[in-house]
């Protein structure tokens, strides 16, 4: 007992023991827009030691990533600048430096991996001659010795054939080896610290997980600090030693990891860590939320600036509160701190979920059978080749329940969902939407069924029309499809289907820009339901949302299944989302349907060594779940569509595989009742 | 590579044919014919009989599709027939103009990239300072000003400062560089300007877009020195767009020239174009029309293969 007391006792000291690498104090960063000045970053510090990962948490246009820029002396010119405060790095303040210091900083000492592979390399250059420029710069190199290091740099990262792969172009890597390749280029010259600005946001998850398992190896073999700037807190539980959480500017909370997780000590991180569905809990009743939006900073409210959404609120909240100091480091920016596990506990637990049960021998909504799409794509000197995007897809989907499609980019998910609608016309197979072929249905026939299909898409920026009001976009189907009489019955129902979605009818007039991404998800929803449907494609809707409005969004869609009966196609990336809203799931690889069961019994107990990966990979925000267990990373990359593998499409990176998996293509077989998986080894 | 140009120039064809297709169809809609211009436009009275007579010699008696038939069978086999009006070969006709005309445009389009790069790059660069706002100023003026307009401020300046005036006669370049260039780089600048102010404003908002992209904050996180940023990693992507503009331009000097070369009295294409025109020489503005659009196809074709050149994704994708 004494000896754990005396460990953790340590543990905490660390820090304070040794001078830390990076000291960010008291940064203010601000931005001249054309609505006036925001302070992006307002009197925020966090310390980096050597060595450790440090993350920063936060929602989108919390000032984490800003925060970063500054100390790469990075921030957009001229709007932005620093504006007070200091950037610590051993003895020089970084915000005091010309930008030749700073030049030679960059890259040598202070590294950057930022979050979109697919643009943050020059497509015109290629691989070698990016990754020599530092080597070159800062080293002096010639190129024959650059060249050498960089075939090096490329192996350490993982990439196979690194001779002749320093002679390509960005194009031909895929998201996950750019990926790599940047983390390539941030270790040219062995930095003192990488900064990375959410690394695996644009990944897959069993990508996210080779590329975070990467970094984190090559950061302790190598002692490199790492700071990781995300808003996903599965991953920090697993890669992260201290957390800073921020919002709106500030930091609201910082401890290590374990701290935070277990016990953490204001009410955003709670709100935080409670709102995203968890593959490693039962799956609860609606998801809690975190109410209303971050606040506007052109004008940031005074006191505490989560005290709007927060449920501890209290007369004291009007005070700007300094970070408490807790016990063993933590830190929290919350007045009423003390209050919170107390007031948690008092709160009442979440409803369970009404579950939705398909009626037995009722006929199912929605059955696609045997649905195959061949797209012919151009390779190049004007030749063409053939992807299955979809091959052999065939389910049900029985009235009022949810089916979740779940896989990872490119396995033709969501042409499932677009052929279902009509939106692409299918290569062969049937799609029976109440017992009617679409394929078939006239034109007049599909106009009525489009009446009761509808869609929500992913992005809720670029679908919906910038130059039309809300109200307008909500009539439009309606006046068009002759369900009201009038303009004024299409006004009444709009403002109606606001309410529905939870935003007030006074929203109408407003324009899509003037909307938060989770408002204008709520529109999408809105829309979608003007022509009263029955069926709902839902393609990836939360992908795009922070976590505290995608738990918003998916206890509406969740309410309206409830209320309405609806009938949900809920395709998505992310399991645990799909999990916490599907009856059933359909896990799909490389256009085919690899294994099918209800909710429970697939994530209890997944079949197919392809499930089984991705649960393995996905993140649980948990500590000391994710620290118990091994990396069990998925090798390799999913082939390409154009020239798949023989046989089983998933033998290419199966544990399991043998060479009969190369020769027979496994079809789909009840393996348990109700439980079908496309696996020859089961 | 070879396959993708051979393919290129396949499809050509068809687009050459609908091109030749219009010309010649809609060139006979218009009433009148380069007979009635020949021998009536003085007013002279010339009889019906004569006219007849002349329009069997220039073959304008056959049925349209016949005639239709014998230039595409003398486009095949190069043969494009005679002039109309002169009775001259009309290879010959183009033959004698086209190595100007050609000149000019090539000189026209070295000084707009001369100055059109680094006009733009420095726009971009120092967005909204007064350098900005001067090249603005300047490429907007290149733009609204016309090119025979600055033509002849061009030579009343010479003419005040140096008591120079246009040659009447020619010199081809191989015949003396000196007395050539110094003849054509007048009309290449006046219309070069133009050329110039066109292309600059494409790069400078090509090069404000590059300048935004995530790669070029890449490459200054790896402390790529600001130079280099610019030189290495902005301008091969910025130059993109503004290739297109540059092709496109440069066919269409090869016959708009028509007012500056009247001002610089140069025997070029463009002036071929317009007297052919005012004489309905059919023969002769069929092939030019086919000749210009020929140069169009074929400098997109460049454009494109330059494209692939500078732009890895293309090539090999």
């Amino acid at each position: 007992m004494l000896n754990t007391l005396e460990i953790a006792g340590q543990v905490a000291a660390r820090p304070s023991a040794r001078s830390p690498l990076l000291s960010v104090e008291d940064l203010r960063v601000e931005f001249d827009t054309s609505r006036g000045l925001v302070r992006a970053v307002d009197g925020v510090s966090w310390n980096v030691y050597p060595g450790e990962t440090m993350a920063i948490v936060g929602e989108s246009g919390c000032g984490k990533s800003v925060s970063a820029l500054a100390v790469m002396g990075l921030l957009a010119k001229p709007a932005g600048r620093v504006a007070g405060g200091r950037i610590m790095f051993g003895d020089r303040d970084l915000t005091k430096l010309s930008t030749s210091q700073l030049r030679e900083l960059r890259g040598r000492d202070i590294a950057m991996v930022f979050q979109e592979p697919m643009t943050s390399l020059n497509p015109v250059l290629s691989i070698g001659t990016q990754l020599a420029e530092p080597l070159r710069i800062h080293l002096g190199m010639n190129a024959q010795e650059a060249r050498e290091r960089s075939i090096e740099l490329l192996g350490l990262v993982g990439i196979a054939d690194a001779a002749r792969r320093l002679d390509q172009y960005p194009h031909q890597f895929s998201g996950g080896m750019r990926q790599r390749v940047m983390i390539a280029i941030a270790l040219t010259c062995n930095p003192k610290l990488i900064i990375a600005d959410e690394p695996t946001t644009a990944l897959d998850v069993t990508i996210q997980a080779q590329v975070l398992e990467l970094m984190k190896e090559l950061s302790q073999k190598l002692g490199i600090a790492l700071v990781i700037i995300t808003h996903n807190l599965g991953i920090v539980a697993r890669y992260a030693d201290r957390l800073t959480v921020m919002y709106a500017g500030r930091v609201v909370e910082e401890g290590t990891a374990e701290q935070l997780f277990a016990r953490p000590r204001h009410p955003y991180t709670l709100g935080l860590l409670r709102s995203v569905p968890r593959l490693d809990r039962p799956r609860a009743g609606l998801l809690e939320t975190i109410d209303g939006l971050p606040p506007n900073l052109l004008a940031p409210p005074t006191g505490c600036r989560f005290a709007e959404r927060c449920f501890l609120r209290a007369a004291v909240c009007e005070d700007d509160p300094p970070l408490f100091d807790l016990a063993e480091g933590q830190r929290s920016a919350c007045h009423r701190h003390a209050k919170l596990e107390q007031a948690l506990a008092a709160r009442p637990a979440a409803p369970p979920l009404p579950e939705a049960a398909p009626s037995d021998g009722e006929a199912p909504l929605l059955s696609v059978r045997a649905l195959r799409k061949d797209f012919h794509v151009p390779v190049g000197q004007g030749r063409q080749g053939l992807v299955r995007a979809v091959d052999d897809v065939s389910f049900d989907v029985p009235r009022g329940t949810t089916l979740g499609v779940v896989g990872e980019s490119g396995c033709g998910k969501t042409t499932v969902g677009r052929m279902i609608l009509r939106l692409t016309p299918q290569t062969s197979g049937e799609v029976l939407f109440e017992g009617t072929d679409i394929a078939s249905a006239s034109a007049e026939a599909m106009r009525k069924l489009r009446l009761r299909m509808q869609v929500v898409f992913q992005d809720p920026f670029s679908s919906l029309n910038p130059r039309m009001s809300i109200g307008d976009t909500l009539n439009e189907p309606q006046l068009v499809y002759r369900k009201v009489r009038n303009r004024r019955e299409a006004d009444e129902n709009s403002a109606e289907l606001l309410r529905r979605v939870g935003l007030v009818p006074e929203m109408a007039s407003r324009y899509p820009h003037q909307l938060s991404g989770g408002q204008r998800q709520r529109v999408g929803i809105a829309r979608a339901l003007a022509m009263q449907p029955s069926f709902i494609v839902c393609d990836e809707p939360v992908s795009a949302l922070d976590v505290s409005v995608q738990a918003q969004i998916m206890n509406l869609l969740t309410d309206l299944q409830n209320s309405l009966g609806m009938t949900f196609l809920f395709i998505a990336h992310d399991l645990a989302v799909v999990r916490h809203i599907s009856q059933r799931i359909v896990v799909m690889y490389l256009g085919r349907v690899v294994e099918t069961a209800d909710c429970d019994d697939l994530y209890r107990e997944p079949l197919h060594p392809y499930t089984q990966a991705l649960l393995d990979a996905a993140p649980v925000p948990d500590p000391t779940i994710e620290r118990r267990r091994a990396a069990r990373v998925l090798k390799g990359e999913p082939p390409s569509p154009l020239n798949p593998p023989s046989g089983c499409t998933y033998h290419t990176r199966c544990p399991r595989a043998t060479a009969e998996c190369a020769g027979i293509v496994p079809p789909l077989r009840e393996v348990r009742p109700g439980h079908f998986a496309a696996c020859i080894k089961l | 590579m070879l396959r993708y140009i051979v393919k290129r120039v396949a499809l050509m064809i068809p687009m050459l044919f609908t091109v030749a297709l219009l010309t010649f169809f809609l060139l006979r809609v218009i009433p009148g014919d380069i007979v009635e211009v020949k021998l009536r436009a003085d007013g002279g009275n010339v009889s019906q009989e004569v006219i007849e007579r002349e329009r069997v010699r220039l073959g304008l008696d056959k049925p349209l599709v016949v005639q239709f038939g014998d230039w595409m069978k003398g486009i095949v086999t190069f043969d494009y027939g005679t002039s109309m009006w002169t009775g001259q070969p009309i290879s010959r006709e183009i033959g004698i103009r086209l190595g100007l005309s050609m000149q000019v445009a090539v000189m026209a389009a070295i000084v707009a990239v001369l100055i059109a790069v680094p006009l733009g790059t420095v726009s971009a660069l120092f967005r909204d300072s007064w350098i900005d706002y001067l090249v603005r100023i300047v490429t907007i003026a290149g733009l609204a000003v016309p090119s025979f307009w600055l033509g002849m401020l061009i030579i009343l300046g010479l003419l005040s400062l140096f008591n120079w005036s246009p040659p009447v006669t020619y010199t081809p370049f191989f015949t003396d560089p000196v007395a050539n260039l110094s003849q054509l780089i007048w009309p290449a600048l006046a219309v070069g300007y133009r050329y110039a102010a066109v292309v600059a404003r494409m790069l400078r908002s090509s090069v404000l877009e590059a300048l935004q992209e995530d790669y070029i904050r890449t490459a200054r996180a790896k402390g790529v020195f600001e130079r280099l940023v610019i030189v290495r990693h902005t301008l091969p992507n910025a130059l993109l767009p503004a290739i297109t503009v540059i092709g496109l331009e440069f066919a269409f000097l090869m016959g708009g020239l028509v007012v500056t070369e009247q001002v610089f009295n140069l025997n070029g294409i463009g002036r071929l174009f317009v007297e052919a025109v005012t004489r309905n020489d059919f023969t002769l503005i069929q092939t030019l029309v086919m000749m210009i659009a020929v140069m169009f196809a074929v400098v997109n074709l460049i454009v494109d293969l330059l494209y692939g050149v500078l732009d890895p994704r293309v090539t090999n994708q």
